[in-house]
């Protein structure tokens, strides 16, 4: 009898410490949003080879066809089709494309032109800091959908547009950061050393300071970079985002509003492929600011 | 002041503001007509100073696209707004603060999984899709709530719950994460060895003093409610400033759009003032 119930015990216990593996396993490493992320830049990537059919053709003879498991679905459009009868699926996967390019492109030149205006700002300080840092201020002060409406009206539809006005508005957060982490950075000894041994003030901010803030600037673009997605799918909403008919998820949900009643799957799927991609980007961006920079955990 | 003149700008490069009245049939003694009329015969500079001068007393110009004074056109739009606006606010501080408040007192519970769930969906949930989502459930198959429009409470609560989850959930992470540093501060435990109630405790010493920091965030929740008044107002089918935008938008009508990005504009930054004072008023270590 009490060997058997040791034997169990123990295999309890086993059993036990395996979940406490598996568990521990999911909590330190960004599983889901890597899986989520994973999936997502193959689709973009691969997204000819992946998508079932053509994503801007679509079949007049199949409008509005109900997603598979439904009685008058068809397995050849998995999740059905929209009112011109083009694949929603591989509209979902064509969409990826646009919301990470915009992100991208947009974090690229955010981070460069923001890391840019941060270094001057905080290494300088005194009244360069007080201009460049107004200036930042305004950027981050305008409501920027209205702003953007009104731009995209004079300019005219087009990624390009899209993409110049996310980076417009787009770099204070960086800035900020980078001039925070500069200013503490720039009395360090190895900064005055530096001075002293006759290095120019580009080869300081460049060779001393940079390194310093990468940290913080890589943390920063991955928390940034969900309200981009969200930003850019707000404005293809609206109608002044990626002209039509590329495919882009918030242009898609819009399509879809009419028909609720009669074809809800339209504006489910693209709608969801959002929030599932800017959930994964936000958990990564928290794991990475508690792994990399926790101090960042008061400010961002 | 900088806006204001970028809104000209943008205003001006839209093109001629003529086109849209005039067709090819006019004759040139029309069109110049019109121009004066409009004031468009003189030099860039003065049409700008004059533009701001009746900016400042509320004069934008006529609406291009409803012959009527743009003002009266964006003031019958601003109560439905206000209305909406508060509908979302007070969504977001009945959800916002006690579940905030619990989870910080219960740290690891379900209320404090709730809360951490409510928090996540409110970043990643494009506002619109939720709108959409909201009325496909509770008014397309439950048939519970209108699918929009403007009307008596019931047409309030999805547009509410659209615009205000942003703002719960910010709410939310702030007032959970500074009730956490003050339940860990010294006070408080002076005040749970001297025997002082629970509730007492939270209330009154934590809650108190943690409210401080979400107050800051007054701004960005204002932010928030702005660009989410844009879209929930599309979906919703609302007749407020965001889709009056919108729709301006649309239509070419620059006098309004001006007028609204402005007022909107002048708001945020009247906030962020506002913000700034209560912020001092509150916490008295801050003298300006």
């Amino acid at each position: 009898m009490e060997n058997a119930g040791a034997q169990a015990a123990k295999v309890l216990d086993a059993r036990q410490s395996r979940r406490d593996r598996v568990w521990r396993f999911f909590r330190t490493w960004p599983v889901l949003p890597l899986a989520i992320l994973t999936v997502l830049i193959s689709c973009a990537l691969f997204a000819p080879l992946i998508a079932p059919h053509d994503p801007l053709v679509g079949d007049l003879r199949a409008p509005t066809m109900q997603p598979a498991w439904y009685p008058e679905g068809s397995s050849k459009y998995l999740i059905g089709t929209d009112t011109l009868g083009r694949d929603i699926l591989s509209r979902v996967i064509f969409g990826a494309r646009i919301s990470l390019i915009v992100a991208a492109v947009v974090l690229g030149l955010g981070a460069v032109g923001g890391s840019l205006f941060g270094l001057v700002a905080g290494y300088y300080g005194g009244q360069v800091d007080e201009v460049l840092m107004r200036f930042v201020d305004f950027t981050l002060a305008v409501p920027f959908i209205l702003i953007a409406l009104v731009v995209v009206i004079v300019l005219g539809q087009s990624l390009t547009v899209i993409i110049v006005l996310l980076a417009v508005f787009g770099w204070g957060g960086f800035a900020r950061q980078v001039r925070a982490e500069t200013l503490s950075l720039r009395t360090r000894d190895y900064v005055a050393l530096a001075k002293v041994a006759g290095a120019g003030t580009a080869q300081i901010l460049y060779r001393h300071i940079l390194p310093g803030v990468v940290n913080t600037l890589i943390v920063v673009a991955t928390l940034r970079v969900g309200t981009l997605i969200l930003t850019e799918s707000i404005l293809s909403f609206l109608g002044v985002g990626v002209p039509p008919p590329t495919p882009s998820w918030g242009s898609m949900v819009s399509d879809g509003r009419d028909y609720l009643d009669t074809a809800w799957w339209i504006s489910f799927a693209p709608g969801l492929a959002i929030f599932l991609t800017v959930l994964g980007f936000n958990f990564l961006g928290d794991w990475m600011r508690d792994r990399f920079d926790p101090r960042l955990r008061q400010l961002v | 002041m900088a806006t204001t003149a970028f809104v000209f700008a943008l205003s001006r490069a839209t093109g001629d503001p003529r086109l849209l009245f005039l067709d090819q049939y006019s004759t040139q003694e029309q069109w110049d007509a019109w121009g004066k009329q409009m004031g468009l015969d003189r030099p860039l500079l003065a049409q700008y100073a004059t533009w701001v001068m009746d900016a400042v007393r509320g004069d934008f110009g006529q609406s291009l696209s409803q012959r009527t004074n743009s003002l009266s056109v964006i003031a019958a739009r601003v109560p439905a707004t206000l209305q909406l606006a508060l509908g979302a606010f007070t969504f977001a501080m009945l959800v916002g603060l006690p579940l905030g408040v619990l989870s910080a007192v219960k740290r690891g519970s379900m209320v404090d999984y709730l809360g951490r769930a409510v928090a996540l969906f409110g970043q990643a949930l494009p506002p619109f899709w939720l709108g959409i989502m909201l009325i496909l459930i509770f008014a397309v198959k439950l048939g519970w709530l209108p699918t929009s429009r403007h009307g008596g409470v019931e047409h309030f609560i999805l547009p509410s719950i659209t615009l205000g989850w942003l703002a719960a959930s910010g709410i939310l992470r702030l007032v959970r994460s500074s009730m956490l540093e003050v339940l860990d501060s010294e006070y408080v435990k002076l005040a749970r060895a001297k025997g002082v109630g629970r509730l007492s405790i939270v209330w009154k010493h934590a809650f108190r003093n943690a409210i401080l920091a979400p107050l800051t965030y007054a701004s960005l929740l204002l932010a928030s409610l702005i660009t989410g008044a844009v879209v929930t107002e599309t979906v919703f089918a609302w007749p407020g400033l965001g889709r009056l935008a919108v729709q301006s938008v649309y239509a070419n009508d620059f006098p309004v759009i001006t007028g609204v990005v402005l007022l909107f504009t002048v708001v945020y930054v009247g906030m962020n003032f506002l913000v700034d004072v209560a912020y001092a008023y509150f916490d008295p270590r801050i003298r300006y």
